[in-house]
């Protein structure tokens, strides 16, 4: 979804980088084919890179590193060469060969060279060679020194742990300790988030740990800091530890031993339970629909102490809500699901993938309408919900309907916006205590 | 999951023959600063001379998997050498799995769109010369499909990557500890003397 600016910039730099190379090759073509082409210096030249330095007889090339820039030089006379005299022609050729592109690597190893072949290729393949040698400079360019720097890592440790979905956990909890009957209190609320938070990164981490090599064959995920090698796996593991003790330690100790272990039983079925369970069985999403329902019954129980209805309402809503947000981001994601080998609905039971979008979708309008009833808000709450759940259910009756991607974005979208504004409505409407006998909605 | 690893190993082995002469050792003269872990692949990156890390590269066309050029210190001790080892097969390992899953879908994925096209009697390129595609909705068969096909082989594969993962992680600990030790232990013989 937030792919955009990846691309916009790749584009660009792919655009930059053939512009360079076309650059070179006109440059190779106006000259002739006996000329030395120049070798252009540049001032940020750090170190080169001689690649065929000690074996060539007829040709060599001068790498830059951090530079487009490239020599080719055909060697005219081979008494004249003041370099090391090549070992054998072999490897040469087989290195222009190899820069073929789109040829899988078992193919390459078969070609066996021979000079004659090599002369013949000169004139051709002196073009080529610049060309291949542009891209491979370049993917030169893209290797990363695996060091990590102080100023990167809370950078790489908030894309570790997910940092933007930890938020909407930790506001889900929020809500719920807001919703509780009780009245507000600061103190164990603080204590509450930041429990609740540092346990959602501990999550995450752990999840990020196990799914690498998935995660790098999917497009949505493969930017990843373990991915990317910004983090080694014990760092992930460690800052994951560190996250989830004292997270786990503050919800039992700081709040109540319930929250503590709801808080530790959403890690253990997070990263235990639905991560492996991801490439078993559909079943996964129901599991990471109960593990997007606890936090806000976190909240309601770190306020409460107890697991009383509204905390089960106030969980049952979040559990619903996650069928169509959920199924309908999977629709767009069947090829990368299918290839990368996990289960999901939409990829091995389509239909039951829609109709599940929608039954929650209901379902949710149906919670909506016991929430008075169970003494969470007043009945002006089902009132004025009533047109966001409406036109859930409506776009998941279209998706449910229709099958396609279209109507699947639309349905993700609008829950992107529904949970949110849902929250608020109810704390806007949340009943207040029996003695003020208050029946109507704050503002 | 044992016969596909037996059968990996030979040719893994046979791309470590085919390109040991090559990628770093074309410059000899950096030899004695860095030595490099023969890599597994067609890669000719070579790091800095001064580097004492391990680079990572940009992700490999058929995998999606970002090689890893692994810094052999000289120091190495038999754990840390255990360690890399391990680090090396499991890159190699990982490659191979990934670059054929990817491969092989990819080409089902195309007999796939040439045998429904012609079931319909529809040409494989439209009429702009671009090719022709399946809608979403067909194409869904086909996902179902390979994922039905291919899972026992990702189950093998999801359990000997947890293995892999653990024991990287694990050796990855070891190897800090052991470095954290080996750095206080001059020190406790300073204090001692």
């Amino acid at each position: 979804m937030a792919a955009s600016p990846h691309t916009l910039s790749s584009r660009l730099l792919t655009g930059w980088g053939g512009g360079c190379i076309w650059y070179l090759e006109r440059r190779a073509t106006r000259e002739s084919p006996r000329r030395f082409l120049h070798l252009l210096r540049n001032v940020n030249q750090q170190w080169v890179t001689f690649q065929h330095f000690n074996f060539l007889r007829r040709m060599y090339v001068t790498q830059l590193n951090r530079s487009l820039k490239q020599q080719i030089k055909p060697k005219p006379e081979p008494a004249e060469s003041p370099f090391l005299e090549k070992t054998s022609l072999d490897e040469t050729k087989t290195e222009i060969c190899e820069m073929r592109p789109l040829v899988p690597p078992s193919l390459s190893l078969s070609r066996k060279p021979s000079e004659k072949a090599l002369m013949e290729l000169e004139p051709t393949s002196v073009i080529e060679g610049s060309r291949a040698l542009g891209k491979e400079t370049k993917e030169e360019k893209q290797w990363k020194e695996m060091k990590l720097r102080a100023d990167d890592l809370p950078g790489i440790l908030a894309r570790l742990s997910k940092i933007k979905l930890t938020a909407l956990v930790v506001s889900t909890t929020s809500a719920g300790f807001a919703l509780a009957p009780v009245p507000f209190d600061w103190s164990c609320f603080l204590l509450t988030f930041v429990g609740t938070g540092l346990a959602s990164c501990a999550a995450n981490s752990i999840n990020q740990f196990f799914e690498v090599p998935f995660d790098s064959n999917m497009n949505r995920t493969k930017n990843r800091p373990l991915v990317r090698g910004q983090i080694s796996p014990l760092l992930a593991v460690s800052f994951a530890t560190c996250c989830a003790v004292p997270g786990v330690a503050l919800l039992t100790w700081g709040v109540n031993p319930l929250t503590g272990a709801l808080g530790l039983f959403n890690i253990f079925l997070y990263t235990c339970c639905y991560t492996p369970l991801k490439r078993v069985s559909i079943a996964n999403t129901w599991v990471g629909a109960v593990v997007g329902a606890i936090p806000p019954v976190m909240g309601w129980t770190a306020a409460t102490g107890s697991l009383d209805a509204g905390a089960c309402l106030l969980g049952g809503i979040l559990y619903s809500w996650q069928f169509p947000h959920f199924n309908a981001l999977s629709w767009g994601l069947r090829e990368d699901y299918s290839r990368g080998g996990y289960c999901m609905m939409s990829v091995t039971h389509p239909a039951l993938c829609r109709r599940v979008a929608l039954r929650h979708c209901l379902a949710l309008l149906a919670m909506c309408a016991a929430a008075p009833a169970l003494d969470v808000t007043t009945w002006t709450f089902p009132v004025i919900a009533l047109p966001i759940n409406l036109y859930i259910s409506y776009l998941g009756f279209r998706f449910y309907r229709d099958a396609d991607r279209k109507s699947s974005r639309k349905l993700f979208f609008c829950s992107l916006w529904h949970l949110p504004l849902l929250l608020l409505l109810m704390l806007t409407c949340k009943r207040r205590a029996r003695e003020e006998g208050v029946e109507a909605p704050q503002s | 999951m044992a016969a596909r690893r037996s059968a990996g190993r030979p040719v893994v082995a046979a791309l470590c023959r085919a390109f040991s002469g090559r990628g770093c050792q074309l410059a000899p003269e950096r030899g004695a600063e860095r030595r490099d872990a023969a890599p597994g692949r067609v890669s000719r990156f070579c790091p800095p001379r001064k580097s004492r890390h391990d680079w990572i590269g940009p992700p490999d066309k058929y995998s999606n998997l970002r090689p890893i050029h692994f810094y052999i210190p000289e120091n190495e001790s038999p754990l840390e050498q255990k360690l890399r080892e391990l680090r090396q097969e499991t890159q190699e390992w990982n490659q191979q799995f990934w670059a054929d899953q990817n491969l092989t879908f990819h080409k089902e994925k195309e007999e796939f769109v040439c045998s429904r096209l012609k079931a319909k009697g529809l040409d494989l390129r439209t009429e702009s010369g671009q090719k022709a595609t399946l809608s979403a909705e067909e194409m869904a068969d086909f996902y179902k499909e390979f994922l039905s096909k291919n899972f026992q082989k990702h189950m093998y594969y999801n359990r000997d990557w947890y293995k892999r993962n653990f024991a990287i992680t694990f050796f990855m600990g070891k190897v800090a500890l052991e470095r954290i030790w080996n750095k206080l232990r001059p020190k406790q013989k300073k204090t001692s003397n």
